[in-house]
């Protein structure tokens, strides 16, 4: 882990519906819903900050509608945050994610960040074989030349341990857990400095888990790159992730070091959450 | 006999008396050209237009046929070429049709008398000059909709000049076959940004439109797209740097180039067909004026010779 900061994000909120000036006042963990009671609108984050540094894996825990997909999906553009900042360091420049054009997104999204998802269908194109979702990802960045495609489609799934003479097939004979491989193979494709992971082992067995789990750490400790993990599983957090941020209705309640918030908790959601679990 | 010429006759002059010289009313007319300048303008962009009803189906040429009729003058010489003949129906029926529409204009068979040719399937063998422009009928303008059903985000797709999805079509293929199979509609790059779908001309014409002489406009009435190559503008088919883009072949089982059964020429797009009678297989020259040309060329040089 190095002091080499790759992403800084101040009061990321994102709110579904109209909105009103009493949104924020009104939900959040104090009211036991992220629903403002005045509008009806949903407030999924809220007043979000975090910061990353190169290497690391930040863990961003709560249970499911707490916001911690959706300020994921925004960092990563598939949703439009209604307001904040986040900036991102590469190779010395910065980019101010929500004020760049579509096709700097695009470039991005294409060239210096990866995205895992819970569900394979969101991450690959079925329509294609394995190597060919590869490809896709590494014509993206103009790559052209079809045998070193080949090649790096080759690498790169011998390293998420997919049998290379199944590359030509489609990702829907494959299991589970071999679709979430291929899926971090080809997040992988343009080696990114920075890599969403969105429920990555959940719906998967435990052997699987562990595996793909052990893959994400390799990855880490060989390429040094920096990750959000999205997860409501505390093993996960408590295996990969340094630091750890807990969520519940759209708000951070707690964050801190893994160990800490797991052997310490403080806030009594958290309390709840760790007794419950360990 | 002479009494059926009669009244083809009088209808034809009616036909000429009732509608406006073009067919299409002027404001109709107005709108396509401004089309046509924007798509000029914007090499390979497809400029959407209010494509007229014709008095044929969608689909048989009107994209085609609307650009003709708004761009001829009584001084232009009109060519129209189907499946590379001038003698199939459509060709015969689209011509007959413009010639009744458009009184005082003079039309051919010959690439090299012409000044608009109106043409599906081919680009004629013989090359274009400046002062031609060729018309294309294109049944699917996008060439992305094999990949990205939404025209909303193929639209988008397109601006920011994302055809990774087209790239890996041909990868797939190159997996599965060793090569590209897109025989027809071949993507084609112009003017670096923009992909095209080049109509269903075979491969072997895609070269011809790179840094061609004369303007090539392309029209889909179904579609109500107008888009095009403008003069010495840029087209480069779609390939990996190390599996380039190659055009038919038509080498027999020894490798031997064949040849067109007719006028024996062994450079042109040969079709190949089945002689009724010996049930033997014989290709001959699509371009049908083409053929003709080097058939009379033939005779000449023997003539000469003997």
């Amino acid at each position: 882990m190095s002091n080499e900061k790759v992403l800084e994000v101040r009061n990321l909120s994102k709110v579904y519906g109209k909105g009103c000036a009493k949104c924020f006042e009104s939900t959040g963990p104090e009211h036991n819903t992220n629903i403002c009671p005045h509008c009806g609108s949903i407030v999924a984050a809220h007043d979000i900050s975090f910061d990353l540094y190169k290497g690391e894996i930040l863990g961003i825990m709560g249970e499911s509608g707490s916001g911690k997909s959706t300020s994921v999906k925004n960092l990563f553009f598939d949703e439009i945050p209604t307001s904040g900042q986040a900036t991102f360091f590469d190779d010395g420049k910065q980019y101010d994610l929500f004020s760049l054009n579509a096709q700097q997104k695009r470039h991005l999204r294409n060239h210096r960040f990866g995205m895992v998802y819970q569900n394979p269908v969101l991450g690959l194109n079925f329509n294609v074989s394995a190597g060919g979702n590869i490809a896709e990802r590494l014509l993206m960045s103009n790559l052209t030349n079809y045998s070193e495609i080949r090649a790096r489609a080759i690498e790169l799934l011998r390293r998420t341990e997919v049998l290379t003479e199944r590359m030509d097939e489609m990702p829907k004979n494959f299991s589970g857990g071999m679709q979430q491989r291929v899926q971090i193979a080809k997040a992988l494709a343009t080696n990114p400095p920075l890599l969403f992971l969105d429920e990555v082992t959940t719906g998967l067995d435990l052997s699987v888990q562990a595996a793909i789990l052990d893959l994400i750490m390799e990855i880490q400790r060989e390429s040094q790159t920096a990750m959000i993990v999205v997860t409501h599983d505390l093993g996960v957090i408590r295996l990969l992730a340094g630091r750890t941020i807990v969520m519940k209705y759209g708000r951070i309640i707690e964050t801190g070091l893994t160990d800490q918030i797991l052997e310490d908790p403080q806030d009594a959601y958290t309390q709840r959450l760790v007794a419950s679990a360990l | 006999m002479s009494n059926q010429a009669n009244t083809s006759d009088i209808q034809f002059r009616q036909a000429s008396v009732e509608y406006n010289f073009g067919f299409l009313d002027e404001y109709a007319k107005k709108e396509v050209r401004r089309s046509v300048l924007k798509a000029i303008a914007i090499p390979g962009y497809q400029v959407p237009y209010s494509s007229r009803e014709m008095p044929m189906g969608r689909g048989f040429g009107t994209g085609g046929l609307q650009l003709t009729l708004s761009l001829i003058g009584k001084q232009d010489t009109l060519k129209v070429i189907d499946q590379g003949s001038d003698d199939s129906v459509n060709a015969v029926n689209l011509r007959s049709f413009i010639e009744m529409t458009c009184p005082g204009i003079d039309t051919t068979t010959k690439v090299s008398e012409a000044n608009l040719i109106q043409s599906r399937h081919r680009i004629p063998e013989q090359a274009l000059r400046e002062d031609q422009v060729l018309v294309l009928q294109v049944p699917y303008p996008d060439a992305l909709v094999v990949v990205e059903p939404s025209e909303d985000k193929r639209k988008i797709m397109h601006g920011e000049a994302d055809y990774s999805r087209l790239l890996v079509k041909l990868y797939e293929d190159i997996v599965k076959f060793d090569e590209i199979t897109i025989s027809h509609r071949y993507p084609t790059r112009i003017n670096r940004h923009y992909v095209i779908d080049s109509s269903p001309i075979p491969r072997w014409d895609v070269p011809k439109m790179n840094d061609s002489r004369a303007l090539i406009l392309l029209g889909a009435g179904r579609e109500k797209k107008i888009y095009a190559v403008p003069p010495y503008t840029l087209a480069e088919p779609l390939e990996f740097d190390d599996v380039p883009f190659r055009v038919e072949s038509f080498d027999d089982e020894t490798d031997k180039r064949r040849t067109c059964h007719r006028c024996g020429c062994d450079h042109s797009f040969l079709d190949e067909f089945v002689d009724a009678i010996s049930g033997e297989k014989l290709y001959q020259c699509s371009d049908s004026d083409y053929c003709d040309e080097q058939l009379k060329a033939r005779s000449v040089k023997q003539g000469l010779e003997g």
